[in-house]
């Protein structure tokens, strides 16, 4: 399939290959001493949406990992992308956040250019064949919900360019615990807060069932009136309270000598950082 | 034909090692069973509701049967992304080329429109596709492009990876010359049969009956499925 004319042109902008043969050596290399390259840190999340009476509610939760470690404990999953629009992104953290940035710009545009308010199936659209023409490259799983003129509407993108339009979706590494909790207990046309519960319960399934998700459920509810969203709706994995001490009483072990030798010490410069445990 | 697992072209962003199971990594297939027949006044056509990804179904109720034009239809199987982009970019040529017209397009038109892209691309494409509907011209015709880019019209046409366990059910069943609900009660039999062997076929049956008369749609939910004596 030769479309350049000149395809011996290094290429300008775009995904550049070139390195992933040098990459490969140097994998094998490090492997061989017993290292292993940086990986893409990846959002290992559980992402659910669901279409209610009203309109749609999507629900995330907040566990950014990278490999085995927590990279970031409280991120946003769930991306602004009009004002009656909202995306769950999930896959690798960059690839949902800058695709989710580009569609909303580009909705916005179109918007003014119509005239008219966004459709979520026009989001769809134009995701998916962003998603198509970088053949699965762009690590994105992402869940598009919202409520325009035509009704409430829920779709799911993956990564290589396919959609799915149905009533309830989950996504990301936590989506098989958080399914289960849909399967049994989703109806169709679901009161508000049946159904704000309903999506709490899948995510909670997935933070505790599945390694990639934790910390807190993020909802946001999207209906004709408007749209809600409930950073932290709830925290179900609170660190827990030591039940013991690990201190010894003074005076457990015997001292046999004691010797003191005072260290003549200057204060040269003195400064405090706060570090932020939350 | 068989469930899209060709890793060829799929760079993973990361390992397999990772926490994630591989229906996150794994591209997402329509491993299915499709068919279409022909007969006196039209055609009808007919499809399982899987889609997977690896071993997990990602939609348990797909509608793999897409509408090209008002009676045209085509039936998807392999890759879902590459079939559904194939569909909206047949649907638009179709659309333009109608309009052009001014008249209803013929069910060759759409099938030689998806022939071009399946057999252009045919590297980078994993997309078996079976193309049905009416026209004046014809009637109800059925043509089937499979995986590569061949065309060939056929009077009964079955694909996806679970045909292979329909072959021996078809030949010996399919007559020429049958009535519309003759050729419903074959489609539903055929299909139900490869659901049940077929692990990447399952679901619900979806059915429609194109003619002059316009398009009828029905699905035969999982516990409604013709059952055989083998329980």
């Amino acid at each position: 399939m030769l479309n350049t004319s000149r395809p011996c042109q290094p290429q300008s902008g775009g995904f550049s290959f070139e390195d992933s043969r040098r990459n490969a050596v140097l994998e094998g290399n490090l492997s061989e001493l017993g290292y292993s390259s940086p990986k893409a840190r990846k959002t290992g999340t559980t992402i659910a949406g669901i279409v209610f009476k009203d309109g749609v509610i999507l629900g995330a939760d907040t566990r950014a990992t990278d490999d085995m470690v927590v990279a970031d404990k409280n991120c946003m999953k769930i991306h602004y992308i009009a004002p009656n629009i909202y995306c769950c992104g999930a896959g690798v953290a960059a690839d949902a956040e800058v695709t989710t940035q580009m569609m909303s710009s580009n909705v916005e545009l179109h918007s003014l250019s119509t005239g008219r308010p966004p459709l979520v199936v026009t989001v769809t659209r134009q995701l998916k064949q962003m998603l198509f023409r970088y053949q699965g490259h762009i690590g994105s799983s992402l869940i598009v919900g919202g409520v325009d003129v035509t009704g409430a509407h829920l779709y799911s993108a993956y990564p290589h360019g396919s959609y799915d339009k149905l009533p309830f979706l989950t996504m990301g590494s936590g989506a098989g615990p958080a399914i289960s909790i849909f399967e049994d207990r989703f109806r169709p046309n679901m009161e508000l807060e049946d159904a704000k519960q309903l999506v709490r319960d899948a995510i909670v399934a997935g933070i505790f069932c599945d390694l990639g998700s934790g910390s807190n459920v993020d909802l946001c509810i999207i209906t004709q009136a408007g749209v809600q969203y409930l950073r932290a709706y709830d925290q179900p994995a609170q660190k827990g309270k030591k039940e013991g001490q690990y201190k010894y009483k003074p005076g457990t072990t015997a001292v046999l000598t004691k010797t003191v030798t005072p260290l003549p010490l200057d204060i040269v410069d003195e400064s405090v950082q706060l570090m932020d445990t939350q | 034909m068989a469930a899209a697992t060709a890793t060829r072209f799929c760079q993973q962003l990361s390992s397999v090692s990772d926490m994630s199971p591989d229906w996150t990594t794994k591209e997402v297939s329509t491993g299915t069973t499709i068919m279409a027949v022909e007969y006196e006044g039209g055609v009808v056509i007919g499809a399982d509701s899987r889609t997977t990804t690896g071993a997990y179904i990602a939609n348990r109720v797909t509608d793999k049967l897409t509408p090209i034009h008002d009676r045209i239809f085509c039936c998807r199987s392999g890759s879902a992304a590459d079939t559904q982009a194939i569909a909206d970019i047949v649907t638009y040529q179709l659309g333009f080329h109608s309009i052009e017209l001014d008249e209803a397009p013929l069910v060759q038109t759409a099938a030689n429109l998806f022939k071009a892209s399946c057999y252009r691309y045919r590297e980078e494409l994993m997309a078996g596709i079976i193309v049905a509907g009416w026209d004046k011209r014809r009637g109800g015709q059925v043509y089937t492009v499979p995986v590569g880019g061949m065309l060939v019209r056929q009077p009964v046409s079955v694909g996806g990876s679970g045909s292979t366990y329909i072959y021996g059910f078809m030949d010996s069943n399919y007559k020429p010359n049958m009535t519309k609900e003759q050729c419903l009660h074959l489609v539903s039999g055929a299909l139900s049969l490869a659901m049940e062997r077929d692990g990447s076929s399952g679901g619900v049956i979806r059915l429609a009956a194109i003619s002059e008369s316009g398009v009828e749609r029905q699905v035969i939910l999982g516990n409604q499925l013709p059952k055989w004596s083998t329980a």
